[in-house]
């Protein structure tokens, strides 16, 4: 099983919190991956919130063909983390040449294309990229976009933590996620390591997506250049909270009533029955049945947490006025605040969406019986 | 030369028949019920001449010839009146003296059923036990990596659309917009496929409404019952009841009089209109009601003389394409009910369906497309249409959901898949793995037949007499006489009971998957089967 651990706090914190708090939890999981995603960046990236960082697992060959591509393109690099690594990585994890995360200056011939088509670019020269490596099998790319890190790797997360030296100032973040736990369900492949990113959404999902086919089918018919990848059966609640959020323009509290809608009669006592039956039926195909506990974060820094519709795997929210965490376990919760009032520690269940807002000071809860913050 | 015998070329011996009588003299009490209940009239009373040898002491004096007569059962050899194996004299005898005998060899009566020129004509299905949907297997079970669901305990939500679904984005806007939303049903996924009245008795036709009605109102399983080509009775299409029905419209328009001059005062939308274009069974046939069943009650209803064949014309007459039975049909049925129900087509299986499917997709009215196989039933039709005719509805189906996934309207155009469903007894696994073949929602006609009301009729050549009229049953006759052997009360209670059980099948099937929240459309990763080329057609997985 995976777990999971998501924290936003005013304060920047090293990733370390994060990789701790799964190792409080590592009865749950096997130790075979992590994943790391840091957002609301401090350190050198506090002042460079614009521009777009370059995530990924490069060899020398890729590095080159890397430089060269983005060069043609008109990318000038405006800052970059070296990570280096001893010569001999730990048992379980793999050699690598570049774990590369480098901030990106614009091409001038951008200056006049809207932030909207930047970002559109952006996804491009990151499909791309991966593209590119997938080719060769010379770069593996994670994330291509402002104010974003992403880090992946085989092996026990706190082992590729020290073995990285992820706590450094460079890395500090106020929003940060991470998952342990490669996915095994099908070949290893860092693209399958959670979380997963599309355009300033992410998540990360404990537990298997039992309609993953039919969901993976849909999406790909939505003729959307970003829907591909699918190495993970999670990664299609990123996908899916893309497609609500930036695609039907629906509101967060909307993501729950499509992945997982009431049913018919609860829908009837709604008192927006009519617009929720309608979703339910014209986002058929993107039900999921669970197991699955998702957290995920948006583009305004706010993190949630929802459960598949007969709540089947752990989860809980719990923290102080200006730091939340989301745990699978209560014990990474107390791993990370352990000062915090645990009588308020919320485990959302079926019906809840929790959501931590990018203010940080409480824990909103939305129960899917709620009326609809629907725009009038 | 003369001939001086008197056999024909159509002179058969019992040995030559399909079903053969076995009669136990000593069992019979000759009672004679099988004699008067055999439909066919294949068999009679019989008085045989026997030669007892009692040889005498005396060897010297010649034997005396000693006859003996008695009374028993005699099966006429005349193709006319061939045994359907039906087996009514077997269940109406008091002492099991009878019972008709399937022929260990291919019968010869087939060679001479044609007599006067005429092929064989008879109900029933495709005479071909087995189905390739049996061989599916639900191999994506929920083990460690995600709990298996409980089929007892967890809530379940197995209901399918029917209707044209708008895409999301276009939904949305409508709402906002108060633009046209097409009407749109939550139905049960298994639909009572469409059998008329007029082949069905009316006990038959009756006990299935009433057990729908049923389901509905007390049971709360949206399942919804299509009419079949024959109209409606003029009661039903002024009840609340209507909500539930299908009201089918084939070549033939019978019945639609009626409805149309109820539109007016009908207190409740019909679930749906269905047109046929095609029946998997026959495909390229239209309806056929022969004339011992046209009544004059199902004259009335269907607004025909009495006493005539009915057969509906092979196609629409009044169409010639698509484009324009789509137009003309489709929204024109929509407009009589103020764009308030769902208009889909239903054709039988064919190599040109995708042809019909990419034509609905480009049409905003369709509702959704029903396609029947080859293995579907019919309450009368030529024996080679049956046997040679059609499609098998599994490629159907999964070519056709997976060009809708190619255009990206899986969710937009529901797809129901017919045709043998069932057929050899496993409903609920048969419809599971078309559902996970992609289709939304199955038909069935001939298993409901079987199970709700005890027809007799099988692959094995059994029975399949809908079309005189004898059922034996009640189920497909308009004689009183045999109707009234059908109990209205009963077939209702059985039809509850299948779709009850049905339930819990399809409940079993899917939670083992960790499925429950929504029919599993497109599974097509939980079917494996142990053909390859099976496999690699249908896309799904081989397994061994």
């Amino acid at each position: 099983m995976c777990r999971l651990f998501a924290i936003s706090s005013q304060k920047p914190l090293s990733p370390m919190v994060a990789m701790e708090a799964l190792n409080v939890m590592r009865e749950g999981h096997d130790g075979s991956g992590v994943g790391l995603f840091l957002r609301d960046l401090a350190g050198p990236f506090e002042d460079i919130k614009d521009a777009p960082i370059l995530s990924g697992i490069f060899s020398d060959k890729g590095l080159k063909r890397l430089d060269s591509f983005m060069m043609d393109v008109g990318f000038m690099t405006k800052y970059k983390i070296s990570i280096k690594v001893p010569k001999t990585p730990p048992p379980g994890v793999p050699k690598r040449d570049i774990y590369l995360i480098r901030a990106y200056e614009y091409p001038e011939e951008w200056d006049d294309v809207s932030p909207a088509e930047r970002l559109e670019r952006l996804l491009t020269i990151r499909l791309q990229l991966r593209a590119m490596g997938e080719e060769k099998k010379d770069m593996i790319v994670f994330s291509f976009w402002p104010d974003v890190i992403m880090i992946k790797e085989i092996g026990d997360p706190l082992v590729v933590a020290n073995y990285l030296k992820l706590d450094r100032k460079e890395l500090y973040a106020r929003v940060i996620m991470a998952q342990g736990r490669q996915n095994t369900n099908y070949g290893i492949t860092l693209y399958a390591c959670h979380p997963f990113f599309l355009q300033g959404f992410s998540t990360m999902t404990n537990g298997e997506n039992t309609a993953f086919i039919p969901i993976r089918a849909y999406l790909e018919s939505r003729r959307y250049p970003g829907y591909k990848g699918y190495e993970s059966d999670s990664e299609v609640f990123t996908h899916i909270l893309h497609y609500a959020m930036a695609h039907l323009g629906l509101p967060l509290e909307l993501y729950k009533h499509i992945i997982t809608p009431l049913q018919d009669e609860a829908i009837a006592d709604h008192s927006d029955a009519r617009f929720l039956k309608n979703l339910k039926q014209t986002c058929r195909q993107l039900i999921i049945d669970g197991p699955n506990c998702v957290i995920g974060c948006l583009a305004d820094h706010s993190l949630f947490m929802v459960q598949d519709r007969k709540k089947l795997r752990p989860g809980v929210v719990g923290g102080k006025p200006g730091q939340f965490a989301f745990s699978s376990e209560i014990c990474g919760l107390d791993a990370a605040i352990p000062d915090r009032d645990k009588l308020k520690d919320f485990q959302p269940m079926h019906l809840d969406t929790v959501i931590v807002g990018p203010e940080r000071q409480e824990v909103k809860i939305c129960s899917q019986k709620d009326p609809l913050p629907l725009p009038h | 030369m003369q001939p001086e015998g008197s056999i024909t070329p159509s002179t058969l011996s019992v040995k030559d028949l399909l079903w053969q009588i076995s009669w136990n003299k000593d069992k019979c009490s000759l009672c004679g019920k099988c004699t008067a209940v055999c439909p066919v009239n294949a068999i009679e009373l019989g008085v045989f001449r026997k030669r007892i040898v009692q040889p005498p002491a005396d060897l010297l004096k010649p034997p005396p010839a000693v006859y003996k007569t008695y009374y028993g059962i005699r099966q006429k050899t005349d193709p006319a009146y061939n045994c359907v194996g039906c087996a009514m004299c077997n269940l109406v005898c008091p002492n099991d003296a009878i019972m008709p005998c399937r022929s260990d060899e291919a019968d010869k009566q087939r060679f001479q059923i044609d007599r006067g020129g005429q092929p064989r004509r008879r109900g029933g299905r495709r005479n071909a036990p087995g189905s390739i949907l049996d061989r599916m297997k639900f191999i994506r079970i929920s083990m460690l990596t995600d709990p298996a669901l409980d089929a007892g305990r967890h809530e379940f939500e197995l209901r399918t659309l029917l209707g044209r679904v708008l895409p999301p984005e276009e939904n949305l806007e409508f709402l906002k917009t108060n633009g046209w939303i097409p009407p749109v049903r939550e139905i049960y996924p298994l639909i009572i496929g469409g059998m008329s009245f007029g082949a069905l008795s009316p006990t038959m036709w009756e006990g299935l409404q009433m057990g729908v009605a049923y389901l509905n109102e007390v049971i709360g399983m949206p399942v919804r019952i299509s009419t079949g080509e024959g109209g409606c009775p003029p009661r039903l299409l002024r009840s609340r009841f209507l909500k539930y029905v299908i009201l089918q419209i084939a070549s033939g328009y019978f019945g639609w009089d009626e409805i149309i001059h109820a539109l007016p005062e009908m207190k409740e939308d019909p679930c749906a209109i269905e047109i046929k274009y095609g029946q998997g069974a026959k495909p390229g046939d239209g309806g056929l009601l022969m004339w011992y069943k046209v009544n004059r009650l199902i004259a009335s209803i269907r607004g025909v003389p009495a006493g005539v064949s009915l057969p509906s014309p092979p196609t629409h007459q009044t169409k010639y394409s698509i484009e324009e039975a789509v137009a003309k049909m489709t929204q024109s049925m929509y407009m009589a009910w103020g764009f308030r129900v769902p208009v889909y087509p239903k054709i039988s299986g064919t190599s040109t369906a995708l042809a019909v499917l990419n034509n609905l997709t480009r049409n905003p009215y369709a509702a959704g497309l029903a396609i029947d196989g080859e293995d579907g039933g019919t309450g009368a039709a030529y024996n080679v249409s049956m046997n040679h005719m059609g499609h098998p509805i599994a490629t159907n189906i999964r070519d056709c959901y997976l060009n809708l996934v190619k255009l990206g309207m899986q969710n937009q155009l529901p797809l129901f898949a017919g045709g043998g469903v069932g057929k050899s007894g496993n409903l609920a696994a048969n419809a599971a793995a078309l559902i996970m073949l992609g289709a939304s929602g199955v038909q069935t006609g001939k298993y409901i037949m079987q199970a709700a009301a005890g027809c007799l009729g099988s692959e094995s050549d059994r029975c399949n007499i809908c079309n005189i009229g004898r059922c034996p049953k009640g189920i497909t006759s308009q004689d009183p006489r045999l109707y009234r052997r059908l109990n209205v009360e009963d077939v209702a209670q059985r039809v509850v009971d299948v779709f009850l059980s049905f339930d819990t099948e399809l409940k079993k099937i899917v939670a083992p998957l960790g499925r429950s929240t929504s029919l599993p459309i497109g599974m097509s990763d939980a079917l494996g089967i142990d053909d390859y080329n099976a496999a690699r057609r249908l896309s799904i997985k081989y397994v061994v």
